[in-house]
């Protein structure tokens, strides 16, 4: 009843099994899956092959298992250099996403830069204007911390109608990694703001030469110019070879590929912070620099496009964050929204990071549904879709952070309901 | 060793911003020359506009040549973004949002067409073909006139339609509470 088997078994239903690893034997030997004892491996004492033969040598630079299929979605846009793609959730162990399954969203393509030429240019409003090389900025005193980046257009379908299939669709634009750099407060003492800077212009080097304002206080306080993603340097759609992470703040603001910080006096109203990432209010009005993500959770599995194959145990699973700072409480209803009860969190429990909520259920072969509901260290309570809607209407697009519902049918399939 | 004091006391003194002096002394000054090739952000007030302005009637041409295949003739036809129109309705049930009906500063427009546009050659253009092309979407959208020059004088002076359609943001706006009510209310 090793994994390796189990991992022949189809997609919907992989999730799942794996927990039998989990449990202990004890639970395995009541297997429920009906199907789990007809398997020829799992009947005959054969050990496995690959005892009797040399394994393949060591080799430079890591791949997954073959076996393993998860991948990032790409989101159907009018083009392929604006888009985005989505990190599989469903899939993800743990708070630290894979950097190679972290999601996308680039405005003109990825560039290709090579860090022995790009440079950082900290101008504006400074007493001494720096250029600085991507190998001086890997000399400076350096942190590492791990924080979530969200798109703000994270579930933007999901504001009228439940509109994608699984959790990858509806949530998959957030991803979580340890992020390696130095304080770009650092870098602007080093520059010496001078009285009257009150935001930063900061630009990067794509085709889109992404441009967004971000007040200076943020920058002061915790903004990281990063060059490292989980260990080693960032991947090239995610940066390569310096981005700005803004911990807990809208992704569109952490700037890629950054090359140019300019310290002025007021925003600089781009069309990344007017045209786009802008709140339409149902009184014609807009919101503008919406940075912070708030509260939000979801159950990974059971999720959408996933099926239960038997009544009887399984562990509820999910993510929650909050740019509010740390996540305090996730409740958990199995009966939609009638009744709460707390979910363990897993440790480790970080500001501004994915923080990974479990929760034991017994499913009664019923139909129902399941939902999560995050409350974060500020008091803030992740709201439901109408609380949303009531104050925003149907066209603010950006930072829907609902409450999610998935909907178990008898038949032990999962979708995604409005409830 | 007194007067390593004082000459320390004088360096915090002329620093303008306390502790602000530099600590690791890394990276090199810029040379003017260099942060002016640099520095193609443009703000509100217009100040690092380039010389130059055009106009609609001149500008029209361009755009045909350069911009109408994705946008549109007038800007409205696509495939990619619409450009023009969509006033009042910002509100309904289908909010358009353009650069005529949405966007609250002239100057984003010509920032964004200089460092984004045309999006498959994106900076290629001239500082003169922007003005132009900027002037004659203004034009489309009924904002300016077709022989207005729009200059880096002019640019940031015109008065967009949606230019006191923003506000701060007011998060967090919903009571807290979640259905079950058992939570404290939200508090900044
Ligand atoms: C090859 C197709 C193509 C061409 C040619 C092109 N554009 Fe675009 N344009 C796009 C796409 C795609 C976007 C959306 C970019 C994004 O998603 O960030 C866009 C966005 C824009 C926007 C922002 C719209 C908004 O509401 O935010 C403006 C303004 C614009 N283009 C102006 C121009 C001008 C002016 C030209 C000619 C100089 C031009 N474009 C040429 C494809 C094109």
């Amino acid at each position: 009843m090793g994994v390796r088997e189990r991992e022949r078994v189809g997609r919907h239903r992989r999730g799942f099994l794996r927990y039998g690893a989990a449990l202990g034997a004890a639970f395995v030997g009541s297997h429920a899956d009906p199907l789990y004892a007809q398997r020829p491996e799992n009947s005959s004492p054969t050990l496995a092959d690959s005892t009797k033969k040399l394994g393949a040598p060591v080799g430079p630079y890591g791949e997954r298992a073959r076996f393993e299929t998860a991948v990032r979605r790409q989101a159907k846009t009018p083009t392929n250099e604006s888009s985005w793609t989505f990190t599989p959730l469903e899939d993800s162990r743990g708070i630290i996403t894979p950097s190679a399954l972290h999601f996308e969203r680039h405005h003109g393509g990825i560039p290709i830069l090579d860090p022995a030429k790009h440079k950082l240019m900290i101008h504006g409003l400074v007493e001494r204007p720096l250029v600085l090389t991507v190998g001086e900025i890997h000399r400076l005193p350096a942190v590492s911390r791990i924080y979530f980046i969200e798109c703000s257009g994270n579930t933007l379908t999901e504001w009228e109608k439940p509109t994608e299939s699984g959790v990858q669709g509806t949530h998959g634009l957030t991803s979580c990694s340890e992020w390696t750099g130095v304080p770009l407060s650092l870098l602007l003492i080093e520059a010496g703001v001078q009285n009257g800077g009150t935001w930063i212009v900061a630009e990067g080097a794509d085709a889109a030469v992404m441009t967004r304002s971000i007040p200076l206080e943020k920058a002061m306080d915790d903004i990281l110019l990063a060059y490292g993603q989980n260990g080693e340097a960032l991947r090239p759609e995610q940066g390569y070879p310096l981005r700005l992470v803004i911990p807990g703040w809208e992704g569109s603001a952490q700037v890629k590929w950054v090359r140019r910080l300019k310290v002025v006096d007021k925003p600089y109203m781009t069309r990344e912070e007017t045209s786009k990432y802008t709140d339409l209010m149902p009184d014609g009005t807009a919101r503008r620099f919406t940075f912070v993500m708030e509260a939000k959770s979801v159950i990974t599995t059971p999720s959408g496009d996933q099926r239960l194959p038997s009544v009887g145990f399984y562990e509820i699973r999910g993510l929650a964050w909050s740019g509010r700072g740390a996540v305090r409480r996730v409740e958990v209803s199995t009966d939609g929204g009638r009744n709460w009860s707390d979910a363990r969190l897993e440790e480790p429990v970080l500001r501004h990071a994915h923080t990974r909520f479990c929760h034991p259920w017994r499913w009664d072969g019923r139909e129902t549904i399941l939902q999560s509901r995050c409350t974060d260290e500020s008091g803030y309570v992740q709201p439901t879709r109408e609380e949303l809607v009531k104050q925003r209407g149907l066209h603010s697009y950006y930072h829907n952070n609902a409450i999610q519902s998935w909907k178990v049918s008898a038949s032990g399939s999962v979708r995604n309901v409005h409830a | 060793m007194h007067s390593v004091l004082v000459v320390a006391l004088a360096i915090i003194y002329i620093s303008p911003v306390s502790g602000q002096s530099p600590t690791y002394g890394v990276g090199r000054e810029p040379s003017p020359q260099e942060i002016r090739v640099w520095d193609i952000a443009i703000g509100p007030d217009g100040k690092e506009l380039p010389e130059g302005g055009s106009t609609a009637a001149i500008g029209r041409n361009v755009y045909a040549a350069k911009c109408a295949a994705c946008h549109g003739k007038g800007g409205k036809e696509g495939p990619y973004d619409v450009l023009v129109g969509g006033f009042q309705s910002l509100t309904s049930a289908r909010p358009v949002k353009t650069v005529g009906s949405y966007w609250p500063y002239a100057t984003t427009l010509w920032d964004y067409i200089n460092r984004a546009m045309p999006f498959q050659a994106p900076g290629s253009l001239s500082s003169q073909e922007v003005y132009g092309i900027t002037a004659y979407i203004l034009y489309l959208n009924g904002i300016v006139q077709e022989s207005e020059t729009i200059s880096a004088q002019t640019l940031a002076r015109v008065r967009m339609p949606n230019r006191d359609g923003f506000v701060a943001d007011p998060r967090p706006d919903t009571n807290g509470l979640g259905k079950a009510g058992r939570a404290k209310p939200a508090k900044r």
